[in-house]
């Protein structure tokens, strides 16, 4: 299709434009990704680069041919018997599905309103869920720790209200994990699902109640089917990067929410232990291969039916 | 309507004699009763009135923002009227949601859901009545046969072509059996040659099934073509209601003559009339005979409306002195293959058409540019208009 096109050099030039992503990966995932590897693969060492062994050039065949000696996978054997790392992975994973299935509940209905709202309001709601990135997200997390500490403002109305007897302690507790993961992640939600659901001609609705489907039915029938990229989009959207988050359990979670982003920094920052640490990397990084393939997947049939 | 699904049979005869319309005693299957539909400080329906009988192949005619659409939407459903009532054998409508009315819509855009196959989109409808499956699976089977679909149902609505898509909807639509099919602009997406074969097959299908057919369109020829009735339109009332005939040949305006095909209109005052002649003072002092009398007063400005294909061009001054005739001179010559039609600038100014077939292979005509012709017509072949 795209041959048909263009003249022959349209097309080498076209063809020519490919290599810009294929660079852009492997300058700043593929390399990177292969000395995160490398490191993983080696011991901790005091010294500097705090690991062994090095690569050393100038010693030629024969220092490569020790330096691979030196490899081994022990970090991962270390990995897979500590209790601890599983446990981070699992709470990782846990928090990330359960918030996962909160931003989609939430953001459903949010994005279905925002979809059916007349054409010239839309534009504003799309302004109004991105404006938060208009703030740093850190500021945005320490605002919650304002929101959420004993004299912040939800205990403040809870009280006034008379909802709650005396302040509650949310800080550093799962509650406030979810609620300020929920809030982050809502417009990487929300976005997704709005796109998906606005794309759904308004005939399809009225085709289906014309065909005797009742309001719910063609809800089920129709709009959830057809929203399902939106969802699978907008699930690993959040999925993906809530499973690897570092700063809201740090800030908002206390110590019984380790999750393995926090894991990861101690190893790396607190003990210096550059190999275990890019093990816990690698290992997460496998981990979420599998949603980004079925991401993937689902992109590329989204894209095929397009035509 | 779950009942076991009859097959179809061909109807006996030709729906030569059907005109419900004519029988006081009938009952409508539709009715509008003064009903209104505005749209901010739009009126899209305006205070209208039509009964539509069953069986009928109504057409809805008129430009577009006329409101036929509006019309139409009106009996599925989907708007309201903020006044007046629809009433659908004999029952308000007004409190039925769309989804339990028993008719059914083909939507100009087919909307037909993209992501279930050509079976599916057509066992939607069934499904939701809770029809049994062999029932729906048998009742697919027929509406694919009927609309020569057959080997197609595995397909998503993205795998078929343009007219493909348009049988779809129609059998979805048609697959609960409706007591009144919607059309919605139905052949606006097709090409000239596929519209002519489809409205031949809509016809017979709707003679077949006995199902009334409601029809919006803004072709003209297309409403002629199809339906057993039309109404034509104009901001969002009914300017006239009868057989594409009667439209055709007794338009009750200046505007459904002009929409309905191809007219002359020639503007006058009304010298005399009687009940078996009227006399027209053309603009240019000319006397007009017409073979019918005029509901106005002499002296009231009126139009003598005359089709171009009963307007007789020739060189020489017709020998019947009977017949009306204007002399002009040729301005342009339209060549049609299946007719000719001729402009002809009136000595009184005026431009008028006349059309005529074409018999022989006549490479050469006998008339041409800047000719003087005379343009002739029988009392009888033209009307006279009022407004």
């Amino acid at each position: 299709m795209l041959g048909k096109a263009g003249t022959a050099g349209g097309v080498s030039r076209w063809r020519g434009a490919v290599v810009i992503p294929y660079a852009w990966l492997i300058a700043f995932f593929l390399v990177p990704f292969l000395i995160v590897f490398k490191i993983s693969l080696s011991e901790t060492a005091i010294a500097q680069p705090p690991y062994l062994p090095v690569l050393d050039f100038s010693a030629g065949w024969d220092g490569f041919k020790r330096f691979l000696a030196g490899l081994s996978f022990e970090n991962y054997t270390a990995l897979a018997s500590d209790r601890l790392y599983l446990a981070a992975y699992l709470k990782s994973l846990e928090v990330a599905a359960f918030s996962t299935l909160m931003l989609l509940v939430l953001g459903y209905p949010f994005a279905y309103a925002m979809a059916r709202a007349p054409r010239r309001l839309q534009a504003m709601l799309v302004m109004l869920v991105v404006l938060p990135f208009w703030t740093s997200f850190l500021i945005r997390v320490y605002a919650w720790i304002n929101i959420l500490q004993r004299d912040g403002l939800l205990n403040q109305m809870l009280l006034a209200f008379g909802l709650v007897e005396e302040p509650v302690g949310w800080l550093s507790t799962n509650t406030a994990v979810y609620i300020g993961i929920v809030y982050s992640y809502f417009p990487f939600m929300v976005l997704p699902l709005y796109a998906a659901l606005e794309k759904i001609e308004v005939s399809l609705h009225e085709a289906a109640a014309d065909l005797g489907a009742p309001p719910w039915k063609a809800f089920w029938g129709i709009t959830v089917p057809l929203s399902r990229p939106g969802i699978v989009a907008g699930s690993l959207l959040c999925f993906i990067p809530i499973v690897g988050e570092f700063v809201i359990p740090d800030l908002l979670g206390g110590s019984a929410t380790l999750m393995i982003g926090q894991t990861l920094w101690t190893e790396f920052f607190a003990n210096r232990d550059w190999p275990i640490a890019s093990a816990v990397a690698v290992a997460l990084l496998c981990l979420l291969i599998v949603p980004i393939l079925i991401y993937q997947h689902q992109q590329a049939r989204a894209i095929e039916q397009g035509r | 309507m779950a009942e076991r699904a009859e097959p179809i049979k061909p109807r006996s005869g030709p729906k030569r004699d059907f005109a419900p319309w004519a029988d006081l005693a009938a009952l409508p299957l539709v009715r509008f009763e003064q009903v209104t539909k505005r749209f901010g400080a739009i009126s899209a329906v305006d205070r209208l009135s039509l009964d539509i009988f069953a069986g009928e192949f109504f057409a809805l005619l008129g430009p577009s923002g006329c409101g036929k659409t509006t019309l139409l939407r009106l009996v599925a459903g989907f708007e309201a009227p903020e006044e007046g009532r629809i009433l659908l054998e004999g029952a308000d409508l007004a409190r039925t949601p769309p989804y339990r009315r028993p008719t059914n819509m083909m939507f100009q855009s087919y909307a037909l859901f993209p992501h279930l196959t050509v079976e599916q989109n057509i066992a939607f409808g069934l499904e939701q009545e809770r029809m049994p499956k062999p029932q729906v699976d048998a009742r697919v089977a027929e509406m694919l046969a009927l609309v020569k679909l057959e080997g197609f149902s595995r397909r998503k609505p993205d795998q078929l072509s343009g007219g493909e898509r348009q049988r779809v909807a129609l059998a979805r639509a048609l697959a609960k059996r409706p007591k009144v099919l919607l059309l919605d602009e139905p052949m606006a997406a097709l090409d000239k040659k596929l519209r002519g074969e489809t409205q031949f097959e809509l016809i017979e299908l709707q003679a077949r099934l006995g199902t009334t057919f409601v029809i919006v369109t803004h072709d003209q020829e297309e409403a002629m073509v199809l339906a057993d009735r039309m109404a034509v339109m104009e901001r969002g009332r009914i300017v006239q209601v009868g057989t594409p005939a009667e439209i055709y040949e007794q338009p009750n305006s200046r505007y459904v003559a002009d929409f309905v095909g191809d007219v002359n209109l020639l503007e006058g005052r009304l010298a005399t009339t009687g009940p078996g002649e009227s006399l027209v003072h053309g603009n240019g002092g000319v006397a007009l005979r017409i073979a019918q009398p005029v509901d106005a007063a002499p002296g009231a400005l009126v139009w003598v409306a005359l089709r171009p294909e009963k307007v007789r061009i020739g060189i020489a001054r017709p020998a019947e002195a009977h017949e009306n005739a204007l002399a002009g001179t040729v301005v342009d010559v339209g060549y049609l293959g299946n007719l000719s039609v001729y402009k002809v600038r009136l000595d009184d100014g005026a431009l008028m058409k006349a059309s005529v077939g074409n018999q022989a292979r006549a490479i050469e005509r006998a008339i041409g540019w800047n000719d003087r012709v005379w343009l002739s017509w029988p009392p009888e072949a033209a009307i006279v208009l009022t407004r």
